[in-house]
């Protein structure tokens, strides 16, 4: 038995905030494996250029097994998966995703869960509240959201009554991470989900408190950045990929009909690895050690790129 | 050749246990080379696989399944500890309970049976003569805690290891079956902790590489591994905890009875990832052969031969080997035409 890939049909679509779209997913045939909260999927998208594979936290219940929903916030400067749920996507499309993955998964034996969400960050807190809800856990979300961009869920939020805190920006108000993070009982674990300096603030301000590293959790993995376009050459097929400034590695070899094992997309799983022969890389993985960096015999293409203008893969 | 499950045969006091002729012949035999070296062997444990093979299904049902179902049932009565779940650990061993009883009432229709209607579930095990209703997910539903339930119907020790922080943490499971572990010291430790004691692969990097291959296993891609080691008698239960009872065999091995004491123990380790917990499902599934069996198979004898008379010093220390090492390989020379 190994899943490689489902076939969806888009059920619902649904507005959730000015710039996010929420997307019911149901199988074409049968039904859909349960998750673990904080699960992500990919989905594949039939872009114009090339194919488009965007990782997606999923934010439905995860012991349903009807269906996935994810939720897309329109990214101003979109490489085009965004743009494309938004714009093209139409209910009774059929897509393909993988099965779910996890990198950010509750710590089950925390006495109380302090969730810090960021805008669509929101979103693998969606999974999280479920099952939390479900084992009768403690637990506080923390929201904070632009009400005029990327508020999603509010009010379903709200009937979560003295767990929930909202913080809307937009309305000048804003949240105190010192206070926030301040004379938690022991045992208390705090997940960040949203942009990087959320994450970057949230883990700066617990480790001034004390906070040991093992307590905090952060969704670490995001779309790969643009950089400066350069030349892989494979050494073993004999092929050369150009790859341009708004595709990863990956996306690139992809396109040309190179196949590389990839799961999350975004630098975390390792599942890509792949030997470098010659050329300087550019790490921007959380994968690798600092030692295995350095030699610069192995890149993740999902988000790493040349440090010059080109690289040679044993591909 | 699929097995039908026998009689029972024992794995202590008078050591009933035999293979048939189909048993052998499906034996795992674990050496790919003359020269066994440690390496991360880890492959893609896709099913089905081999009809007839102990790879075809997720959870390989042998002739031995009562057997070693009534030898677990033995050492649970003797040592309750040998079966554990932390209470963060209930979500995890009811994906357990999933996994299993969807694979084998999936595989073993003329054995195990499930239906399913919404969390009403009925679970029939016609070889134990069980047949339980329950409400999935509440274990104050089920006659027996959820590990202990699942693990008294499955061959093979089972572990539970959550995943946090990029480690794994040994926080459950049921152990009857051991090559000289003990579930009750490992409980809580971490990957490396319980590794800790392997001889040489800590400093070739073997665990760090493999932790990070692990906690990225995907729901629905398990892998498999194969282990090995010797074991005196045709006994399941070398755990430390009943170190007293086994201990002094290894004393007993002479030249006389190597062929009939001393047996190869193979275990197939499947890692499998746990749906709604995120948990790694760590199932070890053992077999034993004795080396008089085992040379029934010329490639075998010979290649069991030169593996065991290339094993470095430390190795043959950490297998507990030392004292009967010698002998097993002058016994097992005569099948290896290079001597």
């Amino acid at each position: 038995m190994s899943i490689d890939s489902i076939a969806v049909r888009v059920a619902a679509i649904e507005p959730v905030a000015p710039l996010i779209r929420e997307f019911r997913l149901e199988a074409v045939e049968g039904g859909l494996p349960p998750f673990s909260p904080g699960s992500h999927i990919q989905v594949a998208m039939p872009g114009e250029v090339r194919e488009i594979r965007n990782a997606y936290s999923l934010c439905s219940d995860p012991a349903d097994t009807t269906g996935y929903t994810i939720a897309v916030r329109l990214q101003e400067n979109s490489r085009g998966g965004s743009q494309f749920m938004h714009t093209r996507v139409r209910v009774g499309d059929r897509l393909s995703i993988t099965p779910p993955a996890n990198f950010f998964a509750p710590v089950w034996q925390a006495r109380k869960h302090l969730l810090v969400a960021g805008g669509v960050g929101i979103t693998p807190f969606i999974s999280y509240l479920h099952e939390l809800e479900r084992q009768n856990a403690e637990f506080e979300l923390h929201h904070l959201y632009r009400g005029t961009q990327t508020g999603a869920y509010c009010a379903r939020l709200q009937q979560l009554g003295t767990k929930y805190f909202g913080y809307d920006s937009d309305n000048e108000v804003f949240c105190d991470l010192n206070q926030l993070l301040s004379n938690r009982e022991p045992g208390t674990h705090v997940y960040i989900c949203g942009p990087e300096p959320l994450i970057e603030g949230v883990c700066a301000t617990a480790r001034e408190l004390g906070w040991p590293d093992s307590l905090i959790h952060y969704e670490a993995f995001a779309a790969p950045e643009p950089g400066e376009p350069f030349k892989a050459q494979l050494a073993r097929s004999g092929k050369a990929v150009e790859v341009g400034s708004d595709e990863s590695l990956l996306e690139a070899l992809e396109r040309e009909g190179v196949t590389v094992p990839n799961l999350c997309r975004g630098g975390v799983c390792g599942q890509c690895a792949t030997q470098v022969v010659d050329g300087a890389v550019e790490h921007r993985d959380d994968f690798l050690s600092a030692d295995e960096k350095a030699s610069g015999t192995c890149i993740m293409p999902c988000v790493s790129r040349a440090a010059g203008n080109h690289l040679t893969l044993d591909l | 050749m699929r097995m039908s499950p026998k009689p029972v045969q024992t794995f202590r006091d008078d050591f009933s246990y035999s293979n048939s002729p189909g048993a052998i012949a499906r034996f795992p035999f674990p050496f790919p080379d003359d020269e066994y070296r440690y390496s991360v062997n880890i492959e893609p444990h896709v099913t089905p696989g081999p009809e007839g093979s102990v790879y075809e299904f997720l959870l390989d049902i042998d002739e031995h399944y009562l057997s070693e179902m009534a030898e677990r049932a033995i050492v649970l009565e003797e040592n309750p500890k040998r079966c554990l779940a932390m209470p963060h650990m209930d979500l995890a061993c009811w994906d357990m309970i999933e996994r299993c009883m969807r694979s084998l009432a999936a595989d073993y229709p003329q054995h195990f049976s499930l239906s399913v209607d919404g969390d009403q579930w009925t679970w029939q095990n016609r070889l134990l003569n069980i047949h339980d209703s329950f409400t999935f997910g509440d274990s104050s539903t089920l006659p027996l805690p959820p590990m202990e339930y699942m693990g008294r119907q499955v061959q093979g020790d089972f572990a539970l290891l959550d995943q946090r922080d990029g480690d794994l943490f040994l926080d459950a499971g049921i152990v009857t079956c051991p090559a000289d572990w003990s579930l009750a010291f490992d409980a809580g430790m971490s990957f490396s902790e319980w590794h800790g004691p392997v001889p040489l692969a800590h400093e070739m990097g073997v665990f760090e590489r493999a932790l990070k291959y692990l906690t990225a296993i995907p729901v629905g891609r398990p892998v498999r591994r194969l282990n090995w080691t010797l074991t005196v008698n045709a006994r399941m239960d070398t755990s430390p905890e009943t170190y007293p009872n086994w201990g002094t065999d290894r004393a007993s091995v002479t030249a006389d009875n190597v062929g009939e004491k001393v047996h190869l123990r193979v275990e197939l380790q499947v890692l499998d990832r746990m749906p709604r917990s995120n948990a790694l499902m760590f199932s070890i599934r053992t077999y034993l052969i004795s080396f008089e069996d085992l040379v029934t198979n010329p490639d075998w004898a010979r290649r069991m031969h030169r593996v065991l008379k290339t094993l470095p010093p430390e190795l043959i220390e950490y297998k507990g080997l030392g004292r009967y090492h010698d002998l097993a390989v002058e016994w097992l020379s005569r099948f290896d035409p290079a001597n």
